[in-house]
């Protein structure tokens, strides 16, 4: 397996970050392993982390009320998991769960909010990339919303 | 734009002398469930004449004494004998249609529109993007590639439905995938609990590439809003617009371009379509009056 400073540039979400900044942020990560039905974090706790998912599958689930809790999302390969490292409260919006044996790097969130906060530039590289992954999943819940599939056609 | 043609009758065919306004009658013989609302019904004519048809062509299914509604055909084009429609229960006819016991008359006009034409994907990659029952209208262009896997590269279908219960064809998207080598990717709109797979958009499995975008064909069925955000995504990764093709669905009527209320602008679905390639579409289908 590629060591994290060897993986890092060649994915999407770090493509293009200046080679300081890379290291920066290769020095917050380490390798983890999740069990399938190990959780990567709960709602409502602190969001000091987020995921690049190397190899596995999450899903994404909210509790409800009186049965077992809704998939939201789910990620795969190369997929990032979380932001709520980077918004204010700094907390988990759902539960993540490895659906199979799964690869990941963590990032140190609150370490690299800090550097953020630091410097304003590794800070707007780091939300650009954020805000686009943001954005692909609200993109995505929006469609869903219209139930296309349900409706017919 | 790329021509794309049905097959169409044979000069001198029954079909090409029939009236095409006339219902051919057609006996059920079989009827499969495939999901809580969707059924797949065998046809076999009345006459003993096999049917010609082009994957991705549509006929006029007469539910007699209930009305007549457009349904693509879903079997296979190697075996004009049978027809297959696979119907999703939405109104009354195609209730009509999901209730017929094997030996129910039912009546047939067409086959009508233009086809997939799949194998102009040969020596390349074919994408396959399905939406709900979009996979249906799909179903005979992939047993085409699946019937000369050999001369197609890399093959994938990627398919979303609403729920793991809404997934249509279960059995033949393993058996695609073990024995034709097709990458079949399916993710849904809502997942429960125990759902393993994918949750989300059908578009975003279409961001994670894959595929050789110059060579691909990709043909997409579904839900207009979702052929448009698939195509877009298509275009983004660098598959030509005129090697996608996608599926129109309009209020089909009179199924030779007649009457007009199919018409997308100058173009009449029932005849011109219902599959048009992306750079004839692209205009009209960013255009809410169309």
């Amino acid at each position: 397996m590629e060591s994290i400073a060897e993986y890092l540039p060649q994915h999407p979400f770090f493509a293009g970050l200046d080679e300081s900044v890379a290291a920066l942020v290769a020095g917050c990560a380490v390798n983890v392993h999740f069990r399938p039905g190990q959780h990567l974090f709960h709602e409502g706790e602190p969001a000091d982390t987020f995921y690049v998912i190397r190899h596995g599958r999450v899903s994404l689930e909210v509790h409800a009320p009186a049965g077992p809790p809704v998939v939201v999302d789910s990620a795969h390969d190369d997929d990032v998991v979380g932001w709520s490292w980077l918004v204010p409260p700094y907390r988990w919006l759902f539960d993540a769960r490895a659906t199979e044996e799964t690869s990941a790097i963590a990032f140190d969130g609150a370490c690299l909010r800090g550097k953020c906060e630091a410097d304003p530039a590794v800070g707007y590289a780091l939300l650009q990339r954020v805000v686009t992954v943001m954005s692909t999943r609200l993109h995505s819940a929006r469609i869903r919303l219209l139930d296309l599939y349900g409706a017919s056609r | 734009m790329t021509a794309l043609t049905g097959r169409g009758p044979s000069p001198g065919s029954p079909e090409e002398t029939q009236d095409p306004f006339l219902p051919r009658p057609f006996v059920v013989s079989e009827r499969r469930q495939d999901t809580r609302d969707t059924y797949t019904l065998v046809l076999e004519p009345v006459d003993g004449e096999p049917t010609e048809f082009a994957a991705g062509q549509f006929t006029m299914m007469h539910a007699f004494g209930s009305g007549e509604v457009p349904i693509s055909i879903s079997g296979d084009p190697a075996r004009p004998d049978l027809l297959e429609h696979t119907i999703r229960n939405v109104g009354a006819v195609t209730r009509f249609l999901v209730q017929a016991t094997p030996g129910t008359e039912i009546g047939i006009r067409g086959p009508f529109g233009t086809g997939w034409e799949v194998s102009a994907g040969r020596g390349g990659d074919v994408v396959f993007v399905a939406g709900g029952i979009g996979l249906a209208p799909l179903r005979p262009a992939i047993l085409e590639v699946c019937a000369a896997r050999a001369e197609y590269r890399r093959v994938l279908l990627l398919y979303g439905a609403r729920t793991p219960e809404d997934i249509l064809f279960g059995d033949e998207l393993r058996r695609w995938g073990d024995e034709h080598a097709i990458d079949v990717q399916v993710t849904v709109d809502n997942g429960q609990h125990a759902w393993r797979g994918r949750v989300g958009l059908v578009t975003q499995l279409i961001a994670r590439g894959g595929f050789d975008a110059a060579t691909t064909l990709a043909l997409a069925c579904g839900p207009e809003v979702m052929m448009r955000y698939a195509a877009a995504v298509l275009a983004e990764r660098g598959v030509p617009k005129a090697r996608m093709r996608l599926s129109m669905e309009r209020n089909m009527k009179c199924g030779v371009g007649l009457c007009g209320h199919c018409q997308l602008r100058e173009y009449f679905l029932c005849v011109d379509g219902p599959v048009l390639t992306y750079d004839v579409l692209e205009p009209l289908m960013s255009r809410a009056e169309l």
